[in-house]
């Protein structure tokens, strides 16, 4: 029998905020275990929280971003269970009425297709805290300084079908957030996790079989492996004849596979309740109105607009990805007007450059500025493509300006053709034999005498006027 | 309808240990908390909102400012074991 997999996946993006989500107690990553959470975090008694605006503006940008309703009326509930992590005994979350509700997102697939996922809610909760298991022997070590940190809890329809297609959505969620910096889209550092659910069917089939939830994923490829793990597991407990328990695992991705997760054996009951020292949130439509006009270009519109620019889908969807890298690009092309050369500096030299000092393209040596220029030398016909990589390199290296390293540097491409045509009839002469079989319509060896001038001009001649030589002297 | 109750299911969930008497008294005080609620069910509320909070009022929201400096030794102290600025529990196996 064939299956089919069905998969929704559940997104935790921490809200880019400097302070809480209910209290002023700062969100920065890295501090000492404890020092930045504060009486409201730990749940004493006799706090009260209070919501913090921009975690409400932060979901409320990412709703308008997915096309979804915005729900000016939302109320916070507490979700009640016992971990020692998380001091109060509940977490205060939002259960019936999340502040985005339904939307949708476009997701791009490797083979180029693309495929919308619905967006079945997004709602505000606060994260809990870490527990440390290898620190303290015999005892576990709670630190809850994330405690109280906000999260946009982003569930999708159960719309996947393949574990290629889930960590495609994952990483456009992550290309969405970082374009409406509402997150640092720092996986290492947990700002983004997912949990999966999944299923499957026989192929053909409308039921939903019973699914599993696979918590706390927080890397693209670990989204893919687990998934497809899990698919396996499912087929194989159908195929043997069993069936599959509702249950939560966890991935363990040193040993590739899912397994069970302790003490969930009884079934989840949060016992949810609206919380009492909260009230109901009211927004009005004139604070959604304002986040709207404030909207900045999403990742579809500049795809559309790199593509109209005369990009393929590749090169387009490539450096619209990244919110940075595409910062960069826009700023070259503004200036150089060459979309296609543009796209082919900053995909190639530059990228290869970044990727070898593992560089952030915003801490980019060279300049979108100067990289424009040195692009506007390439098409007036200055520098060769050889050139043009030798000034790349001393930009690179902050030796200097474009048009000041073409003059030390000696870059520009010879315009003397008087001087070309002694250095072409030099190397001819030079080799008689290649220019024998040349002549005698080996016309490979065309590349050969072209190579050479080229040599012998340092790169500096103009390999198509170099051709054109040649070819006049045989 | 007391008989219903799951007690037992219910004092895991908060995590409590009910003696065989807390136990029958348990069940005696929640049966008539549900016969309330009973009472309550039978009103028709068709038309009226759900009420989420008494309050007539709504959430007041706090600009997203630092604005606190915990004191870690202070919060700390009630604690009863805590090492390097961690909090100590009973090993809680993942």
């Amino acid at each position: 029998m064939s299956w089919e997999p069905v998969i929704g996946l559940e997104v935790h993006v921490q809200l880019a905020t400097r302070s809480k989500i209910f209290s002023g107690a700062s969100t920065a990553f890295g501090a000492e275990p404890n020092a930045q959470a504060c009486a409201v975090d730990l749940g004493l008694p006799g706090v009260l929280p209070v919501l913090n605006e921009d975690v409400v503006r932060m979901a409320i940008k990412f709703g308008l971003a997915i096309g979804a309703e915005i729900n000016l009326d939302s109320i916070f509930d507490r979700k009640n269970y016992f971990y020692p992590d998380l001091p109060k005994g509940y977490q205060i979350s939002q259960f019936q009425t999340p502040v985005v509700g339904r939307g949708s997102i476009t997701v791009h697939l490797d083979d180029g297709t693309t495929r919308e996922v619905g967006i079945t809610r997004a709602h505000l909760e606060e994260d809990a805290g870490k527990s440390v298991h290898d620190m303290f022997p015999g005892q576990t070590g709670i630190d809850l300084n994330r405690t109280g940190t906000p999260l946009l809890e982003v569930v999708s329809e159960p719309d996947l079908r393949t574990a290629a297609e889930a960590a495609a959505y994952f990483r456009q969620m992550h290309t969405l957030v970082r374009y409406l910096k509402i997150c640092d889209g720092n996986l290492a550092e947990g700002s983004m996790r997912c949990d999966a659910n999944v299923s499957v069917r026989p192929a053909g089939s409308n039921d939903l079989g019973e699914r599993t939830e696979i918590k706390n994923i927080n890397s693209f490829r670990f989204v893919e492996r687990a998934i497809n793990f899990e698919i396996e597991r499912h087929i194989d407990v159908l195929e043997s004849g069993g069936t599959i328990e509702r249950e939560t695992r966890q991935y363990d991705p040193d040993r590739d596979e899912t397994r069970p997760m302790r003490g969930k054996e009884e079934s989840e009951d949060y016992r949810y309740f609206p919380d009492p020292d909260l009230l109901p949130l009211s927004i009005d439509q004139a604070f959604v109105d304002a986040i709207a006009a404030d909207m900045p270009e999403l990742p579809e519109a500049r795809r559309s607009r790199y593509r109209e620019a005369g990009l393929s889908d590749y090169d387009a969807g490539w450096l619209a990805d990244d919110p940075d890298v595409a910062t960069y690009f826009d700023a070259v092309l503004v200036q150089s007007g060459d979309a296609k050369q543009s796209a082919n500096w900053v995909m190639g030299e530059l990228a290869a450059h970044l990727n070898k000092a593992e560089t952030d393209i915003s801490a980019a040596p060279v300049t979108p500025d100067q990289l424009s220029q040195l692009i506007a030398r390439v098409v007036d016909g200055t520098l060769s493509s050889k050139t043009a990589k030798t000034l790349f390199e001393a930009l690179w290296q902050q030796e200097g300006e474009v048009d000041a390293l073409i003059d030390s540097l000696g870059l520009a491409q010879m315009s003397d053709s008087g001087e070309l045509e002694r250095i072409v009839d030099e190397v001819l002469a030079a080799n008689p034999g290649q220019l024998e079989e040349l002549k005698s319509g080996k016309d490979k060896l065309l590349g050969f005498f072209v190579g050479q001038v080229m040599k012998a001009t340092q790169g500096k001649a103009n390999p198509q006027q170099v051709n054109e030589l040649i070819r006049a002297k045989l | 309808m007391a008989d219903s109750i799951d007690i037992e299911h219910l004092a895991r969930l908060a995590r409590l240990s009910l003696s065989a008497d807390a136990t029958t008294r348990a069940r005696g005080d929640l049966g008539n908390i549900i016969a309330m609620i009973d009472k309550m069910q039978a009103i028709d509320t068709s038309g009226v909102e759900p009420m989420a909070n008494p309050l007539d009022a709504t959430q007041r929201l706090r600009p997203d400012v630092v604005d606190e400096e915990p004191d870690r030794d202070a919060l700390q102290a009630p604690a009863p074991e805590t090492q390097d600025g961690y909090y100590l529990v009973p090993r809680v196996v993942e």
